[in-house]
């Protein structure tokens, strides 16, 4: 019980935080500013990340209705925080390229979500210190511009440290709830 | 004007005609389109390889308009198989220098057509190292891959580049140690029976028939029908001859003595859309001509053929020569036998390796077993047990799941490792399957034997759970 209030309190505060950072986005009739948008762009992600975690995973397997599975079609289980998170990034590129968004790691269970860019690599090492603070930068890929923003990417619920620290493939065991486990990575095209 | 200039005005006339006829075949079909072919089409395109426009669907289209038409025929197969590495991974810009090296998101890159002198298993035209360029450093995470050349990975029984259903690692771990004959050995989906959609009438007598009375003369067909599931559903004669049509009448007036396969898709909608995705019926599939109309009327549409055992790669028997593949070709028209189309049907055109090992194999013994009624239901394992296996296929409107069998028979087989879920684990164990479909002189013996190859995939998973390995990246 004390553990789901602590991540509920987290889960609270990470996404107050981020709401008011969209909130006081500078829109102006000139558009708005790559990092503002970003900015948005998190507080939905993160909200529903948190949503889906707290309310749906951890409420549901500390009841013992269901868990979450990373192979949950064979398991029947739920899809776990960060497959729901990458299966809606896959689908929002399928839908438009004006930005795009993958969840990293310095410690990644899938090794295909190691850092691969100098910019990703920096970010997730930045946010890794400051979870609370944003890394952005511009870098070019495949010859295109990108404004590129790293944030925290949290350990809200008790499922996120149980999980990251069994896993075989995971290695580091040793998260704590509210540590940082990786990061969030958006890009937005450049145009000018 | 002199008689150089009259030979170049006719040179100039027929070298423009000869084009213009070149052009229009490529464009609109016809008997001079097999011979625009660019180069031997692969084993699973040639069916319809007259019918230019499945892929190429607009002449002045490029690499797009490729992709549009892999994606529009093979979209469902990739995502029913969990598709390892879907095109959409492969959009996020962090992957724009592994792009530039190998564009994954576009299935030529991998599955080049017209090139048979680089065509490898599977339609491949990349050299087999090919999952060197992503995952080159496997081995810092997974010792037991030292040493493993990179040519190896989607050909040793270990992975595949799109369905690795049944050899992901947790896969692996859970199914280890199961025995290589399971207690007991039954195919489940075989054993299940749908319960009828709606109430029907049996029809049990030949006076019930309504085809015309000249049509009624053979009685060996009406003894057919009446011992089949139609007369037990109340599907009379007019039901396949005169679909719609109730009164003598009018039944007589669009009676067809060969319905189309339209007809049997009216009801068994699920079995004719994956014929029609397979080797056996793609060339009935929609849109399928070897002409299109165009060109002022002067061509017409023209839709391909069923496909001619003559056209068959594999080896076929001389007895089939002049068959082509319908819905009755292996059913038969009026008696319907099921039991017939599972394997006698197969055999009757196929002359392989396989198939003609198949008699007195350990998969025929126990067939002939069930249906001799001496073995369980779904013990038995017939040709279609394995190459057209039942599956569950959920109404998206009803929910309700139908048990329906899968007559797209290279859903199962390209690459082999995709029947051992669907198929080969209802009888036997993981290990045993995938060292068996590994064992190419075992599979032409038709599985008479024991698997020769051994595959150390689960032995490695279950070496790597033990250990505990992990390593940063």
């Amino acid at each position: 019980m004390r553990s789901l209030s602590k991540s509920a309190a987290l889960a609270c505060v990470s996404g107050a935080a981020v709401l008011c950072a969209g909130a006081i986005a500078a829109v102006s009739a000139k558009g708005v500013s790559y990092e503002d948008v970003a900015d948005m762009l998190i507080a939905v992600m993160v909200a529903d990340r948190t949503v889906y975690t707290t309310k749906v995973v951890n409420r549901l397997t500390k009841e013992k209705v269901i868990t979450a599975d990373e192979h949950f079609d064979d398991k029947k289980t739920l899809p776990l925080p960060a497959q729901m998170f990458r299966f809606g990034a896959e689908l929002a590129a399928d839908k438009t390229d004006k930005f795009s968004y993958s969840l990293l790691s310095l410690w990644p269970v899938n090794k295909q979500n190691a850092p691969r860019t100098d910019v990703e690599k920096a970010g997730l090492e930045f946010v890794a210190k400051d979870k609370d603070a944003k890394y952005t930068a511009k870098e070019t890929l495949g010859g295109k511009k990108y404004f590129t923003a790293v944030y925290a990417d949290v350990a809200v619920a008790p499922v996120c440290v149980s999980c990251h620290n069994a896993h075989k493939d995971s290695p580091r065991t040793d998260f704590k709830l509210g540590d940082v486990l990786g990061g969030v990575v958006i890009r937005i095209p450049m145009t000018e | 004007m002199g008689r150089t200039a009259k030979l170049w005005v006719v040179w100039l006339l027929s070298t423009l005609l000869g084009g213009a006829v070149l052009l229009a075949a490529m464009i609109f079909g016809g008997p001079l389109r097999a011979n625009l072919l660019i180069g031997k089409t692969t084993g699973g395109h040639h069916q319809i390889e007259l019918a230019c426009e499945a892929c190429h669907t607009s002449p002045f289209g490029g690499g797009e308009v490729l992709q549009e038409a892999c994606v529009g025929c093979h979209k469902e197969e990739l995502a029913a198989a969990k598709d390892s590495h879907p095109l959409k991974k492969f959009r996020d810009p962090r992957n724009a220098d592994r792009l530039a090296k190998l564009d994954a998101t576009r299935c030529v890159t991998c599955h080049r057509e017209h090139k048979p002198e680089i065509t490898g298993a599977m339609g491949v035209t990349l050299p087999g190292d090919y999952c060197k360029l992503c995952h080159e450093n496997v081995a810092k995470d997974r010792p037991s891959h030292v040493g493993a050349t990179f040519d190896t990975c989607a050909s040793a029984g270990c992975h595949n580049y799109h369905d690795n259903r049944a050899l992901y690692e947790d896969f692996l771990e859970q199914h280890a140690g199961e025995p290589d004959v399971k207690e007991p050995a039954v195919v489940e989906l075989r054993v299940q029976e749908n319960e009828a959609i709606e109430e029907r009438k049996p029809l049990t007598t030949v006076d019930a028939a309504n085809a015309p009375s000249d049509k009624l003369a053979d009685h060996a067909i009406t003894g057919e029908w009446l011992a089949t599931a139609h007369s037990k559903a109340g599907v009379n004669c007019a039901g396949c001859h005169a679909p719609k049509k109730k009164a003598a009448a009018e039944i007589a007036a669009a009676w067809s003595d060969h319905p189309p396969a339209a007809v049997c898709a009216a009801c068994h909608e699920h079995e004719e859309k994956s014929f029609t995705q397979g080797k056996h019926g793609m060339r009935l599939a929609a849109g399928m001509k070897s002409q299109v109309a165009g060109l002022f009327g002067v061509f017409r549409d023209a839709p391909l053929s069923p496909m001619p055992v003559a056209l068959a790669r594999l080896p076929m028997s001389e007895k089939a020569e002049g068959r082509e593949l319908t819905c009755v070709s292996c059913h038969g028209a009026h008696d319907f036998d099921t039991t017939e189309a599972q394997v006698e049907s197969c055999t009757g055109c196929h002359a392989d390796e396989h198939t003609k090992a198949y008699a007195g194999s350990p998969h025929d013994k126990l067939w002939r077993a069930e249906i001799a009624g001496q073995g369980p239901k779904g013990t038995g394992v017939s040709c279609a047990t394995c190459h057209l296996p039942r599956q569950a296929i959920e109404d998206p409107e009803t929910y309700t799941e139908r048990i329906v069998a899968n007559h797209n028979q290279n859903d199962s087989l390209r690459p082999n490792e995709k029947m051992i879920r669907s198929v080969c684990m209802g009888c036997h164990g993981l290990q045993f399957s995938i060292d068996a479909l590994a064992d190419t002189g075992l599979i032409k013996r038709n599985f008479t034997g024991r698997p020769e190859r051994h595959i150390k995939s689960i032995e490695w998973v279950m070496d790597r759970v033990r250990k505990g390995e992990s390593k940063g990246p």
